[in-house]
């Protein structure tokens, strides 16, 4: 026999409607707009090419720094104790919050060529952030990480640390544990984590124009040139726009369950 | 002697304090109730928790020793661990998980794949070795986590709990065949076990652990006839009673009076085999020397007996027939006469000491 439910309000039915439609309808806009005839030669025009070709590669950069800078970070805060902890993981975790723009300025103060960062690495190494490559990327690691360092160290604290006890009894030394027993325990977190990372480094607008400008073939990124066009070349800038959207689809469809599994503390 | 082990470990606020030593070839089961600290003393000897006090020594090498700065970290052990559960990885194959270890220590490949294969065919589950573990049942599981810390060739076999994890039907078999798989086993082996039964199966020796010490230590047989604390009587299935004797007058701590037939002085234990304990619905007439009025507290049945636990004077246990419980009208708070001959009371000196280990 069915279970019989009660029916929910009327009222909460109607909102929730409401919401989908306010969510979803902006996208059915893009797609009514989108100039479908020459959707092809939009994205094949130099600023279109430029501005995905360097967003392909800093996201990318960004999504490998986070690994690489991300993944030790997440272990200590998982694994080791030390007084202030939670003090370090909110700062971590920061950058998530900030308005993008705010980190835009902070690491313009930090490492511009006057920063008291940015200064040195010029004076001494000949290293340019600003108005380069290398400071688009440094923008989309700064706002994208805390996106690994909370899907990772969430999978750390939730898996059973037992194995790992289990594999050092068996003659495995630390970086074993970690790479054959840690990585695989931890796998399906660690790849949700970098694709979120992804996703947010590509999509990166606000510390990246704030920090690193506004040019061409080397800090223009998608979003920079979607808004950019905008001004002038509509079609442009809504052909870049659904190529966007279609990537966060791809992201959210590989995910599914994950998402919001992984993240969750 | 192979294993020397004198583990002293502090852990918050619970502190335990254990001496073991096993031989070659000899199994012992480390046996004791919840929160007694028997993982922790298997955790000590693995090298996952490091000692407070005390010495672990294992075929003269010097394992652990806090006050002379020496502790071998567990990968550096020649120790192997079942683990409750198993712990078998659950990302790679039955063979891998054997294979784990040998990779560890270098062995090629090609090399572990082949040790781990012949282990596993030791072992009898040879056709599961490309099986990850959540298809293995509770009993192969078992087998290749055996198998997993044997093919490290250890001197120190470690086992927490190993057949706990499985059900009722698997055990009696596993625990057969583990005992024949620890025989062939030529280091020392410590088995953890909160199953007076499966220690009794497998062990060669028992070491009774409580509260973080040593409560009693000896052959099954030594343990069962002269239990040392409730803990151990209840394991061994008998009441244990505690008073002052003087002569054959056997003086119990709630105050009531026993005969006994062996005269004594002083501290002593007494025993009384549940089914030793006679219950009457009138005062019993006759040889009895001891009989007493009491209460009806429980009634659990087992079969075709009936374990009836009385309430003060005396709290203890009687077993008799259904038959008799039935005949009796017994049930909770029914008043009863209970006797025991003094014969049947074993009464032993309450020296305080654990026997030997």
């Amino acid at each position: 026999m069915p279970a019989r439910r009660r029916r929910p309000a009327v009222v909460v039915v109607a909102v929730a409607t409401v919401t989908v439609g306010f969510l979803a309808l902006p996208l059915v806009g893009l797609l009514t707009k989108a100039p479908w005839g020459s959707l092809w030669s939009d994205l094949s025009s130099p600023v279109a090419t430029d501005a995905l070709r360097l967003s392909l590669i800093c996201s990318l950069w960004a999504t490998g720094l986070s690994l690489v800078l991300g993944l030790p970070l997440a272990w200590v805060l998982a694994r080791v104790e030390f007084p202030g902890r939670n003090l370090v993981r909110a700062l971590t975790i920061l950058p998530m919050v900030l308005p993008p723009v705010v980190g835009g300025v902070a690491l313009l103060l930090a490492f511009g060529r006057d920063g008291f960062l940015g200064r040195p690495l010029f004076d001494w190494f000949g290293i340019q952030f600003t108005f380069s490559t290398a400071g688009v990327v440094l923008a989309e690691t700064f706002v994208a990480m805390p996106f690994l360092i909370i899907t990772v160290e969430a999978a750390l604290r939730s898996m059973d640390g037992r194995y790992e006890e289990a594999a050092s009894t068996l003659g495995a030394g630390r970086w074993t544990v970690f790479r054959r027993v840690t990585l695989p325990l931890i796998s399906s977190s660690l790849i949700a984590g970098a694709a979120l990372t992804w996703a947010r480094a590509l999509g990166e607008f606000g510390a990246t124009i704030t920090f690193a400008g506004d040019i061409q073939g080397r800090t223009q990124t998608l979003p920079l040139a979607v808004y950019l066009a905008l001004e002038g070349n509509e079609p442009v800038a809504v052909a870049l726009s659904l190529a966007l959207l279609a990537v966060s689809v791809v992201v959210l469809v590989a995910l599914r369950g994950r998402w919001l599994g992984a993240i969750a503390p | 002697m192979s294993l020397v082990a004198d583990v002293g470990v502090t852990l918050g606020g619970f502190s335990e304090h254990v001496a073991l030593d096993v031989g070659d070839g000899e199994v012992v089961a480390v046996l004791g109730p919840n929160g007694s600290g028997k993982s922790t003393l298997l955790r000590a000897l693995a090298g996952l928790q490091p000692l407070s006090s005390g010495r672990i020594v294992l075929d003269g090498a010097v394992l652990d020793d806090p006050r002379a700065g020496v502790l071998v970290p567990p990968e550096r052990r020649p120790c192997g661990v079942v683990f409750q559960d198993y712990l078998l990885f659950p990302h790679l194959t039955a063979q891998a998980n054997v294979a784990f270890g040998l990779r560890s220590r270098g062995a090629t490949r090609s090399d572990a794949a082949h040790r781990a294969l012949a282990w596993l065919e030791r072992m009898g589950v040879a056709p599961q070795g490309s099986m990850k573990p959540a298809r293995l049942s509770g009993g192969q599981a078992q087998r290749v986590a055996l198998a997993r810390a044997l093919a490290m060739d250890p001197r120190l076999l470690l086992l927490d709990e190993p057949l706990s994890a499985l059900d009722i039907g698997q055990r009696g078999s596993v625990r057969h065949e583990l005992r024949r798989h620890l025989q062939a086993f030529g280091g020392s082996c410590v088995l953890v076990t909160h199953d007076a039964l499966d220690a009794a199966a497998i062990a060669d020796r028992l070491v009774i652990i409580e509260g973080g010490a040593v409560a009693q230590a000896g052959t099954f047989a030594s343990i069962n006839a002269r239990p040392r604390t409730s803990y151990v009587a209840q394991l061994a299935g008998l009441n244990l009673l505690r008073g002052t004797a003087s002569s054959s007058e056997l003086l119990l701590d709630g105050g009531a009076v026993l005969q006994t037939a062996s005269p004594m002085a002083g501290d002593v234990l007494a025993v009384i085999a549940p089914r030793d304990i006679a219950l009457h619905l009138d005062p019993p007439s006759g040889s009895p020397r001891n009989a007493w009025p009491t209460r009806v507290a429980e009634v659990h049945l087992l079969g075709d007996r009936a374990r009836v636990l009385l309430g003060a004077p005396i709290v203890a246990a009687a077993e008799i027939t259904t038959v008799s419980l039935a005949t009796l009208g017994l049930t909770e708070g029914v008043p009863v006469w209970a006797s025991v001959k003094a014969t049947q009371i074993d009464v032993y000196p309450d020296d305080g000491s654990s026997g030997p280990s």
